[in-house]
């Protein structure tokens, strides 16, 4: 059973969290200043309609101004707009993903460990093959065939992300089974699925939780990549990786159109490994706990 | 060969779990330590060891063997006094051993350390081996090949061969089978009749301490709440928590056991 | 009540448990199991409650098979026995409140209705020594010996007829130990329990059972009235286990078997298991298991059980 250093309520309690997780915490502001440009962009967005279709050929790659702080891109739209419509489709590529990797992962693993025998055995070397090709180039491979689209690629992603998670889960939960309050349920009468779902689940999902929030900054590098080899999302989502992608060729001429948005997938990309990492020491059963 | 213990604290953060005003340990004696959970008598042993700074804690007091202070020595000072001076056996046996090494290799190390050469490692280990009634030859094997019984017996041999003048022991045979236990507390006596080792012995059980210890320390949150020979303190306990321990062990061939 | 014939589990190479055989009656009664640590004594335990599954052998509730049971005779069986384990700190869901914990059992069973759980939750903590508002604890909110009567009364709460207690208070400090113990003798009487107790303590099963059973690498080396046993065993290792037994004495315990090792229960000694370790060793010993017989008014597996009884009478008189 993990003790955590849980922090007293209160203001007096939030600043000892704060003190006692100072990498959790930048990373989490960071995150929500993110989050708050992604929800607010509509409102925020100086050109809202250039997140679209809009096009306007007499402002094509204009340098950083006044009305247009990050400059325009190759057919003239604001890319400040469009940097900050990316995060919205960022931050949704990343939930999306890590919920339908989740959704196949853990169950999965669950049940293999909880059956055992061959039902483990199929469920693992299944797993086994999807973690033995490269996932970039899997997700890629998925993407082309599926006809490159963000919904696709979210997919595509996904579909190679979920074995993590079933390795982890099961072998978190074969030791869950084992444990005494899993056999006193099962001894008491309990049925299966309940023991499965309301004591070996939630008890299994410490590693997976660290696991995600150590993930989420390389799945948008992953949807990064992929847009940018264009095998995402196209013309005219604004995506970052495509950004970047549309920009390169630029890049020694008119570097705004590349540096913003590359910027965008560093900070945030940061944000998240903070997180993960604050996370993770949190949730280390190791650390010292003073009570 | 004198250990003496004044106004010893030991802190976790702002929460205290030992305030022992005193405590004398003299040559070969016996000093049986004896509480619950929580009642800090784990915590005493590792400050008199130096081990709680290790775990977080912090020391005040004074802990003096032979007049020289420990509470403050550095951790170059304790390197001769551990094992040489004082040594420790610990509950569990096995896992208090490094697995990847042969039992014999750590052994005839902390001789070395010591100050022996070699070839007199060798000899001390195993004259020590054969005082605790085993082979030498188990010297070569790992820790994981050793019985609980036989750890413990090995680790209480090293203590007689680097000739320490106390040993503490903490609950040395809490973990063992009961027949085991009678060997290893054989063991401890012959370690003070025969090499005159003083033994500061922590245990939550009053009857092996009653049969090993020539006095006793009851412990109570933090705090030693009686103390005096075992055989007073057994036939006439002062304090209402000694006289709670005593009536709660459940003895063997007592007419009110039988039940109707 | 609950009778186990010719039991035998393994664990892959180990025999754990070697054609053991008991009865438990209908309660009030109390049952010892009596062992080391390889004897076996927890896998007994464990087999009757269904948690391992033995290799050969029969276990029946009131003549119906356990093992063989399945679906609504299975819902019946863990109804009838419960279990109750050594370690409160891992026996309680550390995620789950005493609430939760005590109406997953009633639901699963439908025991009571959903508007009566409140009540039945709070009638069985209370049974237990337990207050009310522990209900709403976590675990790790309450103390060894308070998590301890949280899984008596979450056993209780199928109302059985057998407990198996595992080791229940070896954990526990002596003071705490002494309550629990007490409030497993108040419900026996209460309920007519029956319990199989499980124990490396002597002095604990002599306190709550009339019949014990001393178990020695898988197989019963003696079996009897507990106050006879354990006041005059006579198989050499009963002897030896009482002798190791510290009592509130200046004296220590004498060890009563001789310096060879404690054995390897993957490749046990040849004939009686317990002949390396025996100080009444002969050569009959090493070479012929002994057979459970009656000697002196119980049951004991030694080709020596006279001798080692009347060497027990002797020192006893020389005492006295």
């Amino acid at each position: 059973m993990t003790a955590v250093a849980a922090p007293a309520p209160g203001r007096a309690g939030a600043l000892t969290f704060v003190r006692r997780n100072p990498t959790l915490t930048a990373g989490v502001v960071l995150l929500v200043l993110i989050g708050l440009v992604a929800v607010l962009a509509p409102w925020l967005a100086p050109h809202p309609e250039d997140a679209g279709t809009a096009t306007h050929p007499f402002q094509v790659l204009r340098p950083p101004s006044h009305s247009h702080p990050f400059g325009t891109d190759l057919v003239g739209r604001d890319l400040l707009t469009r940097v900050m419509y990316g995060a919205r489709l960022s931050l949704r590529i990343v939930i999306e993903v890590l919920l339908l990797a989740g959704l196949i992962g853990i169950p999965l693993g669950l049940v293999a460990a909880y059956a055992g025998g061959a039902v483990d055995q199929v469920i693992m070397r299944i797993t086994d093959v999807f973690l033995a090709f490269p996932a970039l180039l899997l997700s890629l491979a998925i993407s082309f065939v599926l006809t490159p689209s963000v919904g696709n690629m979210t997919i595509a992603i996904a579909v190679t992300w979920w074995p993590w998670y079933t390795r982890l889960v099961r072998g978190e939960a074969a030791s869950v089974i084992t444990r005494p309050y899993v056999e006193s349920a099962q001894t008491l009468g309990v049925s299966h699925t309940r023991v499965l779902f309301r004591h070996v689940l939630p008890n299994s999902m410490t590693p997976v939780i660290v696991q995600m929030s150590l993930d989420a900054g390389g799945i948008l590098l992953t949807a990064a990549s992929i847009s940018f080899l264009g095998l995402g999302a196209q013309d005219p989502t604004p995506e970052w990786g495509l950004m970047v992608s549309q920009g390169a060729q630029y890049f020694s001429t008119q570097w705004w159109f590349v540096t913003f948005a590359g910027l965008a997938i560093l900070l945030t990309a940061i944000a998240f490994n903070l997180i993960g990492d604050g996370v993770r020491e949190l949730l280390d059963p190791r650390r010292v706990i003073t009570r | 060969m004198k250990l003496e213990v004044r106004d010893l604290g030991v802190w976790f953060a702002d929460r205290r779990v030992v305030e022992v005003d005193s405590l004398e340990l003299d040559r070969g004696e016996t000093l049986g330590l004896v509480g619950e959970t929580g009642s800090g008598k784990s915590m005493t042993a590792y400050a008199i060891a130096g081990l709680a700074p290790g775990m977080g804690a912090r020391v005040e007091g004074s802990v003096q063997l032979d007049g020289r202070e420990l509470t403050t020595l550095s951790q170059g000072a304790w390197r001769d006094i551990r094992g040489r001076r004082i040594a420790m056996i610990f509950q569990a046996p096995i896992s208090s051993l490094n697995p990847v090494f042969r039992t014999g290799d750590v052994f005839t190390r902390a001789l070395q350390l010591h100050g022996a050469s070699k070839a007199e490692a060798r000899t001390r280990a195993a004259e020590a081996m054969r005082s605790v009634s085993l082979s030498p030859d188990l010297l070569r094997r790992y820790p994981h090949q050793l019985s609980g019984g036989q750890a413990q017996r090995i680790a209480i041999a090293q203590a007689i061969a680097l000739r320490a003048e106390v040993l503490i022991a903490d609950e040395p045979t809490s973990a063992l089978d009961v027949t085991v236990q009678a060997e290893i507390l054989e063991q401890l006596q012959k370690l003070r009749t025969e090499e005159g080792i003083a033994t500061l012995f922590i245990s939550h059980d009053l009857a092996v301490v009653s049969g090993l210890c020539d006095r006793v320390a009851i412990m109570r949150d933090g705090r030693i709440v009686e103390r005096g020979p075992v055989r007073e303190t057994l036939t006439s306990p002062q304090h209402a928590y000694t006289r709670e321990l005593l009536a709660a062990v459940p003895r063997l061939g007592e007419a009110g056991n039988a039940h109707a | 009540m609950l009778e186990v014939r010719d039991l035998v589990v393994r664990y892959g190479p180990v025999v754990a448990v070697d054609g053991v055989s008991l009865s438990v009656p209908k309660g009030p009664a109390g049952f010892g199991l009596v062992g080391e640590s390889g004897s076996g004594k927890t896998t007994i335990g464990r087999a009757i409650v269904k948690l391992v599954e033995p290799e050969s052998g029969s276990i029946e509730l009131d003549g119906l098979d356990v093992l063989g049971a399945r679906g609504g005779d299975l819902k019946r069986y863990r109804k009838g026995v419960q279990i109750i384990f050594q370690d409160p700190d891992s026996t309680l869901d550390p995620r789950m409140r005493v609430r939760g914990a005590i109406t997953e059992v009633l639901r699963a069973h439908g025991a009571v209705p959903r508007a009566g759980e409140a009540a039945r939750v709070t009638e069985l903590l209370e049974q237990v020594g337990l207050q009310a508002d522990h209900a709403d604890r976590l675990p790790h909110q309450l103390s060894g010996g308070q998590r301890q009567r949280v899984s008596i009364a979450r056993a209780l709460a199928v109302e059985p007829e057998l407990l198996v207690l595992d080791e229940p208070t070896s954990a526990l400090d002596v003071t705490v130990q002494a309550r629990v113990l007490e409030l497993i003798a108040r419900l026996r009487e209460e309920r007519s329990l029956a319990y199989l107790l499980i124990s490396h303590n002597l002095a604990v099963v002599e306190q709550l059972c009339e019949q014990v059973a001393v178990l020695y690498l898988g197989r019963i080396v003696e079996q009897g009235a507990a106050a006879l046993v354990l006041s005059q065993p006579a198989h050499p290792y009963s002897r030896a286990l009482r002798a190791a037994v510290p009592e509130l004495s200046e004296q220590l315990p004498r060890p009563a078997t001789t310096r060879a090792d404690p054995p390897d229960p993957a490749s046990p000694p040849s004939g009686c298991p317990f002949h390396p370790r025996c100080p009444l060793a002969i050569d009959r010993c090493r070479q012929e298991e002994p057979q459970l017989r009656e000697v002196a008014g119980r049951m004991a597996a030694c080709h020596r059980a006279e001798d080692a009884v009347r060497g027990q009478s002797e020192a006893s008189d020389q005492r006295s």
